[in-house]
Protein backbone atom coordinates (compact mmCIF):
# COMPACT_ATOMS: atom_id res chain seq x y z
CA UNK A 1 0.00 0.00 0.00
CA UNK A 2 1.26 3.53 -0.67
CA UNK A 3 1.61 4.88 2.88
CA UNK A 4 2.18 8.53 1.30
CA UNK A 5 -0.23 10.97 0.39
CA UNK A 6 0.00 14.35 -1.20
CA UNK A 7 -2.72 16.43 -1.55
CA UNK A 8 -4.23 20.28 -1.01
CA UNK A 9 -6.58 20.63 2.19
CA UNK A 10 -10.61 21.08 1.96
CA UNK A 11 -11.42 22.47 5.49
CA UNK A 12 -14.29 21.66 7.43
CA UNK A 13 -15.94 22.29 11.07
CA UNK A 14 -17.55 20.59 13.76
CA UNK A 15 -20.12 18.04 13.40
CA UNK A 16 -20.37 17.41 9.95
CA UNK A 17 -22.53 14.68 9.74
CA UNK A 18 -23.35 11.85 6.86
CA UNK A 19 -26.55 13.95 5.83
CA UNK A 20 -24.60 16.75 4.81
CA UNK A 21 -21.96 14.41 3.52
CA UNK A 22 -24.06 11.77 1.49
CA UNK A 23 -27.78 13.85 1.80
CA UNK A 24 -30.63 11.66 1.95
CA UNK A 25 -32.29 12.72 -1.64
CA UNK A 26 -28.99 11.50 -3.59
CA UNK A 27 -29.00 8.07 -2.00
CA UNK A 28 -31.08 6.70 -4.42
CA UNK A 29 -28.88 7.10 -7.49
CA UNK A 30 -25.61 5.61 -8.05
CA UNK A 31 -22.61 5.53 -6.85
CA UNK A 32 -21.22 7.77 -9.82
CA UNK A 33 -23.93 10.23 -9.49
CA UNK A 34 -23.66 10.13 -5.56
CA UNK A 35 -20.47 11.56 -6.06
CA UNK A 36 -21.51 14.36 -7.66
CA UNK A 37 -23.12 15.60 -4.93
CA UNK A 38 -20.24 14.77 -1.85
CA UNK A 39 -20.38 16.76 1.13
CA UNK A 40 -23.15 19.06 -0.84
CA UNK A 41 -24.68 19.66 2.33
CA UNK A 42 -21.79 21.62 3.91
CA UNK A 43 -20.50 22.85 0.46
CA UNK A 44 -22.12 22.56 -2.03
CA UNK A 45 -19.24 23.74 -4.39
CA UNK A 46 -16.88 20.92 -3.41
CA UNK A 47 -17.24 18.81 -6.15
CA UNK A 48 -16.02 21.46 -8.66
CA UNK A 49 -13.27 22.45 -6.44
CA UNK A 50 -12.48 18.90 -5.78
CA UNK A 51 -9.18 17.42 -7.22
CA UNK A 52 -8.28 13.92 -7.23
CA UNK A 53 -5.84 13.10 -4.17
CA UNK A 54 -7.21 15.85 -2.62
CA UNK A 55 -7.21 15.68 1.63
CA UNK A 56 -10.36 17.24 3.81
CA UNK A 57 -9.13 18.10 7.04
CA UNK A 58 -11.86 18.60 9.52
CA UNK A 59 -12.46 19.35 13.43
CA UNK A 60 -14.61 17.65 16.11
CA UNK A 61 -17.03 14.51 15.78
CA UNK A 62 -16.66 14.30 11.60
CA UNK A 63 -19.26 11.78 10.27
CA UNK A 64 -21.54 11.58 13.09
CA UNK A 65 -25.19 10.16 12.15
CA UNK A 66 -26.14 7.66 9.97
CA UNK A 67 -24.30 4.57 9.32
CA UNK A 68 -24.78 5.57 5.55
CA UNK A 69 -21.77 3.66 3.57
CA UNK A 70 -22.64 6.17 0.79
CA UNK A 71 -20.68 9.09 2.63
CA UNK A 72 -17.20 7.51 2.53
CA UNK A 73 -18.40 5.96 -0.95
CA UNK A 74 -18.86 9.34 -2.46
CA UNK A 75 -15.81 10.85 -0.90
CA UNK A 76 -13.75 8.12 -2.49
CA UNK A 77 -15.52 8.46 -5.72
CA UNK A 78 -14.95 12.36 -5.54
CA UNK A 79 -11.39 11.24 -5.04
CA UNK A 80 -10.68 12.00 -1.31
CA UNK A 81 -7.32 10.13 -0.84
CA UNK A 82 -7.29 10.92 3.13
CA UNK A 83 -9.49 12.66 6.02
CA UNK A 84 -8.10 14.26 8.96
CA UNK A 85 -9.86 15.52 11.48
CA UNK A 86 -9.75 16.29 15.59
CA UNK A 87 -12.21 13.16 16.10
CA UNK A 88 -14.25 10.70 13.90
CA UNK A 89 -17.76 9.59 14.29
CA UNK A 90 -17.60 5.70 15.51
CA UNK A 91 -19.30 4.14 12.36
CA UNK A 92 -18.11 6.51 10.06
CA UNK A 93 -14.59 5.79 10.72
CA UNK A 94 -15.39 1.74 10.48
CA UNK A 95 -17.02 2.41 7.20
CA UNK A 96 -13.92 4.60 6.02
CA UNK A 97 -11.46 1.69 6.70
CA UNK A 98 -13.88 -0.59 5.58
CA UNK A 99 -13.65 1.46 2.35
CA UNK A 100 -10.12 1.31 2.39
CA UNK A 101 -10.59 5.27 2.83
CA UNK A 102 -7.44 6.39 5.10
CA UNK A 103 -8.50 8.47 8.21
CA UNK A 104 -5.97 10.24 10.98
CA UNK A 105 -7.00 11.70 14.39
CA UNK A 106 -5.29 14.77 14.38
CA UNK A 107 -5.25 16.93 17.27
CA UNK A 108 -4.35 20.14 16.19
CA UNK A 109 -5.94 19.97 12.43
CA UNK A 110 -7.23 22.74 13.41
CA UNK A 111 -3.93 24.82 12.73
CA UNK A 112 -4.14 23.40 8.54
CA UNK A 113 -5.70 26.18 6.65
CA UNK A 114 -7.91 25.67 3.32
CA UNK A 115 -5.41 24.88 0.36
CA UNK A 116 -2.10 24.19 2.38
CA UNK A 117 -0.22 21.41 0.54
CA UNK A 118 0.15 18.47 2.93
CA UNK A 119 2.62 15.82 2.67
CA UNK A 120 1.13 12.69 4.93
CA UNK A 121 2.85 9.52 5.94
CA UNK A 122 0.09 7.46 7.13
CA UNK A 123 1.92 4.71 8.76
CA UNK A 124 3.27 6.85 11.18
CA UNK A 125 1.04 9.18 11.60
CA UNK A 126 3.30 12.26 10.14
CA UNK A 127 1.63 15.18 8.70
CA UNK A 128 3.91 17.87 7.10
CA UNK A 129 1.85 21.51 6.14
CA UNK A 130 4.32 22.10 2.93
CA UNK A 131 2.75 25.56 2.47
CA UNK A 132 4.46 26.46 6.20
CA UNK A 133 6.77 23.94 6.75
CA UNK A 134 4.59 23.28 10.32
CA UNK A 135 4.25 19.43 11.42
CA UNK A 136 1.23 17.96 13.11
CA UNK A 137 1.44 14.61 14.58
CA UNK A 138 -1.48 12.19 14.30
CA UNK A 139 -2.44 9.08 16.54
CA UNK A 140 -0.69 5.97 14.48
CA UNK A 141 -3.76 3.93 13.03
CA UNK A 142 -3.89 0.16 15.00
CA UNK A 143 -1.81 -2.36 13.20
CA UNK A 144 -5.12 -4.19 11.81
CA UNK A 145 -6.37 -0.98 10.51
CA UNK A 146 -3.42 -0.84 8.52
CA UNK A 147 -3.30 -4.27 7.20
CA UNK A 148 -7.34 -3.65 6.42
CA UNK A 149 -6.18 -0.55 4.45
CA UNK A 150 -3.66 -2.24 2.71
CA UNK A 151 -6.04 -4.35 1.35
CA UNK A 152 -8.22 -2.09 0.23
CA UNK A 153 -10.50 -2.32 2.89
CA UNK A 154 -12.52 -5.26 4.40
CA UNK A 155 -13.54 -6.56 0.75
CA UNK A 156 -9.95 -7.09 -0.12
CA UNK A 157 -8.93 -8.48 3.12
CA UNK A 158 -12.19 -10.93 3.18
CA UNK A 159 -11.09 -12.35 -0.84
CA UNK A 160 -7.82 -13.01 0.70
CA UNK A 161 -9.00 -14.97 3.85
CA UNK A 162 -11.73 -16.82 1.66
CA UNK A 163 -8.84 -17.53 -0.65
CA UNK A 164 -6.92 -18.67 1.90
CA UNK A 165 -8.81 -19.93 4.47
CA UNK A 166 -7.74 -18.00 6.69
CA UNK A 167 -9.05 -17.08 10.79
CA UNK A 168 -9.39 -13.22 11.29
CA UNK A 169 -6.00 -12.56 12.23
CA UNK A 170 -6.42 -9.41 14.29
CA UNK A 171 -8.06 -10.98 16.83
CA UNK A 172 -6.90 -14.48 16.59
CA UNK A 173 -3.79 -15.25 18.36
CA UNK B 1 -13.13 -6.26 39.16
CA UNK B 2 -16.74 -5.83 38.28
CA UNK B 3 -18.13 -5.96 35.03
CA UNK B 4 -20.44 -3.66 32.96
CA UNK B 5 -23.37 -4.74 30.76
CA UNK B 6 -21.60 -4.03 27.81
CA UNK B 7 -18.28 -5.99 28.72
CA UNK B 8 -20.66 -8.96 29.88
CA UNK B 9 -22.60 -8.92 26.84
CA UNK B 10 -19.64 -8.97 24.44
CA UNK B 11 -17.85 -11.58 26.34
CA UNK B 12 -20.77 -13.80 26.08
CA UNK B 13 -20.76 -13.16 22.37
CA UNK B 14 -16.57 -13.42 21.84
CA UNK B 15 -16.83 -16.45 23.56
CA UNK B 16 -14.57 -15.86 26.34
CA UNK B 17 -14.84 -16.40 30.09
CA UNK B 18 -14.33 -12.03 30.15
CA UNK B 19 -13.57 -9.18 28.22
CA UNK B 20 -13.04 -5.85 29.72
CA UNK B 21 -12.94 -2.21 27.88
CA UNK B 22 -10.16 -1.92 25.26
CA UNK B 23 -9.90 -5.31 24.13
CA UNK B 24 -10.36 -6.01 20.39
CA UNK B 25 -12.74 -9.46 20.10
CA UNK B 26 -14.17 -10.96 17.34
CA UNK B 27 -17.45 -11.54 18.29
CA UNK B 28 -20.81 -14.23 16.90
CA UNK B 29 -23.58 -12.15 15.50
CA UNK B 30 -26.72 -13.23 16.54
CA UNK B 31 -28.61 -11.46 14.21
CA UNK B 32 -27.49 -9.28 11.26
CA UNK B 33 -30.52 -7.11 10.09
CA UNK B 34 -30.23 -5.08 6.65
CA UNK B 35 -33.13 -2.58 5.10
CA UNK B 36 -33.39 -1.25 1.69
CA UNK B 37 -31.48 1.78 1.88
CA UNK B 38 -28.52 0.84 2.81
CA UNK B 39 -28.70 -3.36 2.58
CA UNK B 40 -28.09 -5.48 -0.22
CA UNK B 41 -28.00 -2.74 -3.36
CA UNK B 42 -24.63 -0.84 -1.56
CA UNK B 43 -22.10 -3.42 -1.93
CA UNK B 44 -23.67 -5.98 -0.51
CA UNK B 45 -25.51 -8.15 -3.16
CA UNK B 46 -22.75 -7.43 -6.08
CA UNK B 47 -19.93 -8.26 -3.81
CA UNK B 48 -21.75 -11.47 -2.42
CA UNK B 49 -21.09 -12.98 -5.89
CA UNK B 50 -17.96 -11.81 -6.79
CA UNK B 51 -16.29 -14.14 -3.25
CA UNK B 52 -18.45 -16.66 -4.31
CA UNK B 53 -19.38 -16.75 -0.99
CA UNK B 54 -22.28 -18.34 0.98
CA UNK B 55 -24.98 -16.35 3.62
CA UNK B 56 -23.20 -18.23 6.99
CA UNK B 57 -26.44 -18.77 8.47
CA UNK B 58 -29.90 -17.51 6.84
CA UNK B 59 -32.00 -17.71 10.01
CA UNK B 60 -29.93 -15.36 11.93
CA UNK B 61 -30.43 -12.62 8.61
CA UNK B 62 -33.46 -10.38 8.71
CA UNK B 63 -34.02 -7.88 5.39
CA UNK B 64 -36.61 -5.27 6.13
CA UNK B 65 -37.63 -2.59 3.40
CA UNK B 66 -39.00 0.41 5.49
CA UNK B 67 -36.81 3.27 4.06
CA UNK B 68 -38.62 3.05 0.57
CA UNK B 69 -41.11 1.92 1.23
CA UNK B 70 -44.57 2.64 0.11
CA UNK B 71 -42.44 4.30 -2.90
CA UNK B 72 -42.47 7.78 -3.68
CA UNK B 73 -40.10 7.42 -7.08
CA UNK B 74 -39.51 4.79 -9.45
CA UNK B 75 -35.81 4.46 -8.38
CA UNK B 76 -36.85 3.98 -4.79
CA UNK B 77 -39.63 1.59 -6.13
CA UNK B 78 -36.47 -0.44 -7.86
CA UNK B 79 -34.48 -0.75 -4.88
CA UNK B 80 -37.26 -2.34 -3.02
CA UNK B 81 -38.29 -4.94 -5.74
CA UNK B 82 -34.69 -5.50 -5.69
CA UNK B 83 -33.92 -5.97 -2.37
CA UNK B 84 -37.39 -8.27 -2.68
CA UNK B 85 -35.58 -10.43 -5.16
CA UNK B 86 -32.24 -10.78 -3.39
CA UNK B 87 -33.52 -11.86 -0.34
CA UNK B 88 -35.77 -14.40 -2.05
CA UNK B 89 -32.69 -15.55 -4.17
CA UNK B 90 -30.62 -15.75 -1.09
CA UNK B 91 -33.29 -17.68 0.93
CA UNK B 92 -33.83 -15.62 3.40
CA UNK B 93 -37.45 -15.99 5.37
CA UNK B 94 -36.94 -13.15 7.27
CA UNK B 95 -38.10 -10.77 4.82
CA UNK B 96 -40.46 -7.86 5.78
CA UNK B 97 -41.52 -4.84 3.73
CA UNK B 98 -43.69 -1.99 4.40
CA UNK B 99 -44.91 -2.72 8.22
CA UNK B 100 -42.51 -0.22 9.32
CA UNK B 101 -39.05 1.05 10.52
CA UNK B 102 -36.58 -1.99 11.05
CA UNK B 103 -35.89 -1.17 14.60
CA UNK B 104 -39.69 -1.86 15.44
CA UNK B 105 -40.22 -4.46 13.52
CA UNK B 106 -36.77 -6.70 15.01
CA UNK B 107 -38.44 -5.68 18.79
CA UNK B 108 -41.94 -7.09 17.54
CA UNK B 109 -40.78 -10.55 16.03
CA UNK B 110 -38.25 -11.02 19.06
CA UNK B 111 -34.77 -10.62 17.16
CA UNK B 112 -34.00 -8.27 19.74
CA UNK B 113 -32.98 -11.28 22.66
CA UNK B 114 -31.25 -10.44 25.40
CA UNK B 115 -28.43 -11.43 26.24
CA UNK B 116 -27.43 -12.05 22.08
CA UNK B 117 -25.26 -9.49 19.89
CA UNK B 118 -27.73 -8.23 16.69
CA UNK B 119 -25.69 -5.28 14.11
CA UNK B 120 -27.60 -3.50 11.43
CA UNK B 121 -26.96 -1.26 8.22
CA UNK B 122 -28.94 1.64 9.67
CA UNK B 123 -27.46 3.69 12.60
CA UNK B 124 -30.70 3.24 14.92
CA UNK B 125 -29.73 -0.65 15.34
CA UNK B 126 -29.14 0.50 19.31
CA UNK B 127 -32.72 0.72 19.59
CA UNK B 128 -32.06 -2.89 20.72
CA UNK B 129 -30.17 -2.13 23.80
CA UNK B 130 -33.67 -1.88 25.23
CA UNK B 131 -33.70 -5.14 25.78
CA UNK B 132 -30.47 -5.98 27.31
CA UNK B 133 -29.11 -7.02 23.62
CA UNK B 134 -25.80 -5.25 22.14
CA UNK B 135 -27.05 -3.92 19.30
CA UNK B 136 -25.35 -1.71 17.04
CA UNK B 137 -25.44 0.12 13.50
CA UNK B 138 -22.78 -1.07 10.87
CA UNK B 139 -21.94 -0.12 7.72
CA UNK B 140 -22.96 -2.52 4.22
CA UNK B 141 -19.45 -3.55 3.78
CA UNK B 142 -19.13 -4.49 7.42
CA UNK B 143 -22.35 -6.38 6.69
CA UNK B 144 -21.29 -8.18 3.64
CA UNK B 145 -18.03 -9.20 6.18
CA UNK B 146 -20.61 -10.26 8.98
CA UNK B 147 -22.75 -11.95 5.86
CA UNK B 148 -19.67 -14.26 4.90
CA UNK B 149 -18.16 -15.02 8.81
CA UNK B 150 -20.91 -14.40 11.06
CA UNK B 151 -18.69 -12.71 13.06
CA UNK B 152 -17.17 -9.03 13.37
CA UNK B 153 -14.21 -7.24 15.21
CA UNK B 154 -15.54 -5.42 17.93
CA UNK B 155 -13.22 -2.89 20.66
CA UNK B 156 -15.70 -3.84 23.78
CA UNK B 157 -16.31 -0.06 24.48
CA UNK B 158 -15.91 2.01 27.98
CA UNK B 159 -19.29 2.59 29.56
CA UNK B 160 -20.74 6.08 30.52
CA UNK B 161 -23.96 4.84 33.30
CA UNK B 162 -26.57 7.47 33.24
CA UNK B 163 -29.09 6.53 36.53
CA UNK B 164 -32.53 8.36 37.36
CA UNK B 165 -34.75 8.19 40.22
CA UNK B 166 -37.71 9.89 40.83
CA UNK B 167 -41.13 10.12 38.87
CA UNK B 168 -42.04 12.10 35.54
CA UNK B 169 -44.70 14.90 35.49
CA UNK B 170 -47.23 14.77 33.73
CA UNK B 171 -46.50 15.81 29.93
CA UNK B 172 -42.55 15.05 30.87
CA UNK B 173 -41.42 11.71 28.28
CA UNK B 174 -38.42 9.14 27.76
CA UNK B 175 -38.13 11.16 24.56
CA UNK B 176 -37.11 14.61 26.76
CA UNK B 177 -35.10 12.26 29.74
CA UNK B 178 -32.45 11.09 26.42
CA UNK B 179 -32.59 15.20 24.78
CA UNK B 180 -31.32 16.15 28.38
CA UNK B 181 -28.42 13.84 28.48
CA UNK B 182 -27.62 14.35 25.01
CA UNK B 183 -28.08 18.20 26.00
CA UNK B 184 -25.14 17.88 28.64
CA UNK B 185 -22.97 15.23 27.35
CA UNK B 186 -23.17 16.21 23.38
CA UNK B 187 -23.90 15.38 20.10
CA UNK B 188 -20.11 13.18 20.33
CA UNK B 189 -20.38 12.80 23.86
CA UNK B 190 -20.41 9.02 24.40
CA UNK B 191 -18.65 8.43 20.65
CA UNK B 192 -17.24 4.46 20.90
CA UNK B 193 -19.05 4.09 24.42
CA UNK B 194 -21.78 2.37 25.55
CA UNK B 195 -24.45 4.23 27.63
CA UNK B 196 -25.88 2.35 30.12
CA UNK B 197 -29.43 3.59 31.31
CA UNK B 198 -30.39 2.26 34.92
CA UNK B 199 -32.71 3.26 37.89
CA UNK B 200 -36.22 3.16 39.02
CA UNK B 201 -37.37 5.82 36.77
CA UNK B 202 -36.19 3.41 33.71
CA UNK B 203 -37.22 0.57 35.41
CA UNK B 204 -40.86 1.71 35.90
CA UNK B 205 -40.98 2.72 32.07
CA UNK B 206 -42.58 1.05 29.65
CA UNK B 207 -40.50 -0.95 26.58
CA UNK B 208 -41.94 1.37 24.17
CA UNK B 209 -40.30 4.46 26.53
CA UNK B 210 -36.72 2.63 26.70
CA UNK B 211 -36.97 1.97 23.39
CA UNK B 212 -36.68 5.66 22.25
CA UNK B 213 -34.10 6.55 24.75
CA UNK B 214 -31.73 3.30 23.61
CA UNK B 215 -32.83 4.60 19.72
CA UNK B 216 -31.35 7.74 20.27
CA UNK B 217 -28.24 6.63 22.13
CA UNK B 218 -26.39 6.94 18.71
CA UNK B 219 -27.01 10.67 18.75
CA UNK B 220 -24.34 10.89 21.22
CA UNK B 221 -22.36 8.49 19.10
CA UNK B 222 -22.65 5.56 21.54
CA UNK B 223 -22.24 1.98 20.22
CA UNK B 224 -24.53 1.37 22.11
CA UNK B 225 -27.31 2.33 24.43
CA UNK B 226 -28.08 -0.49 27.03
CA UNK B 227 -30.82 -1.20 29.76
CA UNK B 228 -31.20 -4.35 31.66
CA UNK B 229 -33.75 -6.44 30.77
CA UNK B 230 -36.18 -7.14 33.17
CA UNK B 231 -39.73 -8.62 34.18
CA UNK B 232 -41.12 -5.56 31.83
CA UNK B 233 -38.97 -7.19 29.31
CA UNK B 234 -40.12 -10.62 29.46
CA UNK B 235 -43.88 -9.38 29.29
CA UNK B 236 -43.27 -7.51 26.34
CA UNK B 237 -41.66 -10.79 24.35
CA UNK B 238 -44.43 -12.94 25.50
CA UNK B 239 -47.23 -10.59 24.33
CA UNK B 240 -45.64 -10.58 21.05
CA UNK B 241 -45.80 -14.14 21.01
CA UNK B 242 -41.99 -14.45 21.29
CA UNK B 243 -39.83 -16.66 23.52
CA UNK B 244 -39.56 -15.07 26.71
CA UNK B 245 -36.94 -16.55 28.56
CA UNK B 246 -34.03 -15.40 28.74
CA UNK B 247 -30.57 -15.08 31.81
CA UNK B 248 -31.04 -11.60 33.03
CA UNK B 249 -27.46 -9.60 32.70
CA UNK B 250 -27.22 -7.04 35.13
CA UNK B 251 -23.91 -4.52 35.38
CA UNK B 252 -21.69 -5.12 38.56
CA UNK B 253 -22.13 -3.20 41.61
CA UNK B 254 -18.37 -2.50 41.59
CA UNK B 255 -18.20 -2.22 37.70
CA UNK B 256 -15.93 0.46 36.08
CA UNK B 257 -17.37 3.35 34.39
CA UNK B 258 -15.60 6.23 32.82
CA UNK B 259 -18.49 8.64 34.15
CA UNK B 260 -21.54 8.30 36.13
CA UNK B 261 -24.46 10.66 35.74
CA UNK B 262 -27.59 10.92 38.53
CA UNK B 263 -30.44 12.50 37.21
CA UNK B 264 -33.74 12.98 39.34
CA UNK B 265 -36.25 13.37 36.96
CA UNK B 266 -39.05 15.48 39.30
CA UNK B 267 -37.44 18.20 38.10
CA UNK B 268 -37.30 17.56 34.21
CA UNK B 269 -39.27 19.47 31.75
CA UNK B 270 -40.84 19.06 28.39
CA UNK B 271 -37.57 19.94 26.19
CA UNK B 272 -36.93 20.56 22.39
CA UNK B 273 -33.58 19.97 20.29
CA UNK B 274 -33.57 23.35 18.03
CA UNK B 275 -31.88 23.22 14.90
CA UNK B 276 -30.07 22.28 13.25
CA UNK B 277 -28.40 19.88 16.39
CA UNK B 278 -29.49 17.12 18.68
CA UNK B 279 -27.20 18.71 21.72
CA UNK B 280 -28.68 21.99 20.90
CA UNK B 281 -31.40 21.10 24.18
CA UNK B 282 -34.14 24.05 25.49
CA UNK B 283 -36.50 24.01 27.82
CA UNK B 284 -39.93 24.20 25.52
CA UNK B 285 -41.19 27.11 27.45
CA UNK B 286 -37.82 29.04 26.43
CA UNK B 287 -38.83 29.00 22.79
CA UNK B 288 -42.61 29.17 23.00
CA UNK B 289 -44.14 30.84 20.16
CA UNK B 290 -41.84 29.60 17.73
CA UNK B 291 -43.30 28.92 14.40
CA UNK B 292 -44.41 25.82 13.22
CA UNK B 293 -45.60 24.56 9.87
CA UNK B 294 -45.35 20.92 10.49
CA UNK B 295 -45.72 18.26 13.26
CA UNK B 296 -44.80 14.49 12.99
CA UNK B 297 -45.16 11.67 14.86
CA UNK B 298 -44.14 8.73 13.92
CA UNK B 299 -40.42 6.85 13.42
CA UNK B 300 -38.49 4.09 15.22
CA UNK B 301 -38.20 7.06 18.32
CA UNK B 302 -41.34 7.94 18.49
CA UNK B 303 -44.03 6.08 16.84
CA UNK B 304 -44.88 3.47 19.23
CA UNK B 305 -48.41 2.78 20.78
CA UNK B 306 -47.75 5.09 24.12
CA UNK B 307 -46.50 7.94 21.60
CA UNK B 308 -49.93 8.27 20.05
CA UNK B 309 -51.58 7.89 23.30
CA UNK B 310 -49.77 10.48 24.88
CA UNK B 311 -50.80 12.92 21.77
CA UNK B 312 -54.47 12.01 21.43
CA UNK B 313 -54.78 12.89 25.47
CA UNK B 314 -53.32 16.20 24.38
CA UNK B 315 -55.21 16.16 20.85
CA UNK B 316 -58.42 14.62 22.67
CA UNK B 317 -61.39 17.10 22.21
CA UNK B 318 -59.02 19.59 19.81
CA UNK B 319 -57.81 21.04 16.34
CA UNK B 320 -54.75 21.31 14.96
CA UNK B 321 -54.03 24.58 14.52
CA UNK B 322 -55.04 26.83 10.66
CA UNK B 323 -51.86 26.77 8.62
CA UNK B 324 -50.23 23.64 10.45
CA UNK B 325 -50.19 20.14 9.35
CA UNK B 326 -50.44 17.38 11.62
CA UNK B 327 -48.96 14.05 10.08
CA UNK B 328 -49.12 10.78 12.32
CA UNK B 329 -46.77 7.93 11.31
CA UNK B 330 -47.97 4.43 13.39
CA UNK B 331 -44.24 2.62 13.98
CA UNK B 332 -45.72 -0.91 12.56
CA UNK B 333 -48.43 -2.44 11.21
CA UNK B 334 -49.64 -3.87 14.32
CA UNK B 335 -49.22 -0.68 16.44
CA UNK B 336 -51.41 1.00 13.12
CA UNK B 337 -53.99 -2.13 14.22
CA UNK B 338 -54.02 -1.56 17.65
CA UNK B 339 -54.11 2.54 18.02
CA UNK B 340 -57.50 1.94 15.15
CA UNK B 341 -58.68 -0.64 17.04
CA UNK B 342 -58.61 1.07 20.47
CA UNK B 343 -59.73 4.58 18.58
CA UNK B 344 -56.51 6.20 19.01
CA UNK B 345 -56.56 7.15 14.85
CA UNK B 346 -59.99 8.81 15.08
CA UNK B 347 -59.26 10.85 18.19
CA UNK B 348 -56.17 11.63 16.37
CA UNK B 349 -57.98 12.44 12.74
CA UNK B 350 -60.22 14.05 14.44
CA UNK B 351 -58.20 16.21 15.41
CA UNK B 352 -57.22 17.21 12.00
CA UNK B 353 -53.82 14.83 11.65
CA UNK B 354 -53.51 12.83 8.42
CA UNK B 355 -52.68 9.53 9.32
CA UNK B 356 -49.95 7.91 7.68
CA UNK B 357 -48.48 4.20 6.44
CA UNK B 358 -45.76 2.59 8.98
CA UNK B 359 -42.65 3.95 7.00
CA UNK B 360 -38.88 5.62 7.51
CA UNK B 361 -39.98 8.11 4.72
CA UNK B 362 -40.42 11.52 6.22
CA UNK B 363 -37.89 11.43 9.49
CA UNK B 364 -34.85 11.05 6.60
CA UNK B 365 -36.88 13.61 4.30
CA UNK B 366 -37.46 10.73 1.16
CA UNK B 367 -41.30 10.86 1.17
CA UNK B 368 -44.51 11.41 2.89
CA UNK B 369 -44.28 14.52 3.72
CA UNK B 370 -41.29 17.03 3.30
CA UNK B 371 -40.48 20.18 4.33
CA UNK B 372 -40.05 23.26 2.19
CA UNK B 373 -37.54 26.03 2.44
CA UNK B 374 -38.42 28.14 5.16
CA UNK B 375 -40.60 26.02 6.57
CA UNK B 376 -40.31 24.76 10.02
CA UNK B 377 -41.61 21.57 11.04
CA UNK B 378 -41.35 19.63 15.05
CA UNK B 379 -40.83 16.20 14.78
CA UNK B 380 -40.53 13.21 17.64
CA UNK B 381 -38.06 11.83 15.15
CA UNK B 382 -33.97 11.57 16.42
CA UNK B 383 -32.41 14.07 13.99
CA UNK B 384 -32.55 17.75 13.01
CA UNK B 385 -29.42 17.87 11.20
CA UNK B 386 -29.70 20.57 8.53
CA UNK B 387 -31.74 19.33 5.43
CA UNK B 388 -32.78 16.59 7.37
CA UNK B 389 -36.57 16.44 6.42
CA UNK B 390 -36.86 18.28 3.27
CA UNK B 391 -35.02 21.17 2.29
CA UNK B 392 -31.76 22.64 3.27
CA UNK B 393 -33.06 25.56 4.09
CA UNK B 394 -35.74 24.42 6.77
CA UNK B 395 -35.61 24.00 10.24
CA UNK B 396 -36.16 20.75 12.47
CA UNK B 397 -36.89 20.88 16.28
CA UNK B 398 -37.05 17.70 17.68
CA UNK B 399 -39.65 16.84 21.56
CA UNK B 400 -41.74 14.16 22.72
CA UNK B 401 -44.99 13.37 20.79
CA UNK B 402 -47.14 15.53 23.83
CA UNK B 403 -45.22 18.53 22.88
CA UNK B 404 -45.01 18.02 19.08
CA UNK B 405 -48.76 17.17 19.62
CA UNK B 406 -49.48 20.67 21.86
CA UNK B 407 -47.08 22.17 19.37
CA UNK B 408 -49.62 21.26 16.33
CA UNK B 409 -52.87 22.78 18.54
CA UNK B 410 -51.16 26.00 19.09
CA UNK B 411 -49.31 26.58 15.75
CA UNK B 412 -46.05 26.76 17.67
CA UNK B 413 -44.57 25.73 20.17
CA UNK B 414 -45.37 25.66 23.58
CA UNK B 415 -44.89 23.82 26.97
CA UNK B 416 -47.39 20.81 26.76
CA UNK B 417 -47.88 20.58 30.58
CA UNK B 418 -50.38 24.06 29.94
CA UNK B 419 -52.83 21.31 27.55
CA UNK B 420 -52.19 18.29 30.39
CA UNK B 421 -53.48 21.03 32.78
CA UNK B 422 -56.65 22.14 31.21
CA UNK B 423 -57.35 18.57 30.50
CA UNK B 424 -56.62 17.37 33.92
CA UNK B 425 -54.94 14.24 32.54
CA UNK B 426 -51.35 13.95 30.51
CA UNK B 427 -48.78 11.27 31.57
Amino acid sequence: MNTFIQGYAHKFGDDINTDLISPAQYMELSLAEMAAHAMEGADPDFAAKMRKGDIIVAGKNFGSGSSRETAPLALLGAGVALIVAESFARIFYRNCINTGLPVLICPTAGQIAEGDLLAVDLAQGKIRDLSNGSEHAADQLPPHLLRLLSHGGLLGDLQQRLNHKEADPCTRK
Amino acid sequence: MGKTIAEKLLARSAGLAQVKAGDIITARVDCAMMDDILGPRVVIAEQLEKLQAEIWDRERVVVICDHYSPAATIQQADIVAFTRRWAKAQGIRNYVEGQGPCHQILAEKGFFRPGSLVVGTDSHTCTGGAFGCFSTGIGSTEMLGVLVTGEIWLRVPESLSFDFHGVLQPGVMAKDMILRVIGDIGHGGATYMAMEFSGETIRALPMDERMCISNMAVEAGAKAGLIAADEKTAAYLAAHGCDSGFTPITSDADAVYRQCYQYDVATLEPLVAAPHHVDQVYPARELAGTHIDSAYIGSCTGGRLSDLQAAAEILRGRRVAAGCRLLVSPASQTIWRQAAASGLLSVLADAGATILAPSCGACLGVHSGLLAAGESGISTTNRNFRGRMGSPESKVYLASPATVAAAAVAGKIVDCREFCRESGGGR
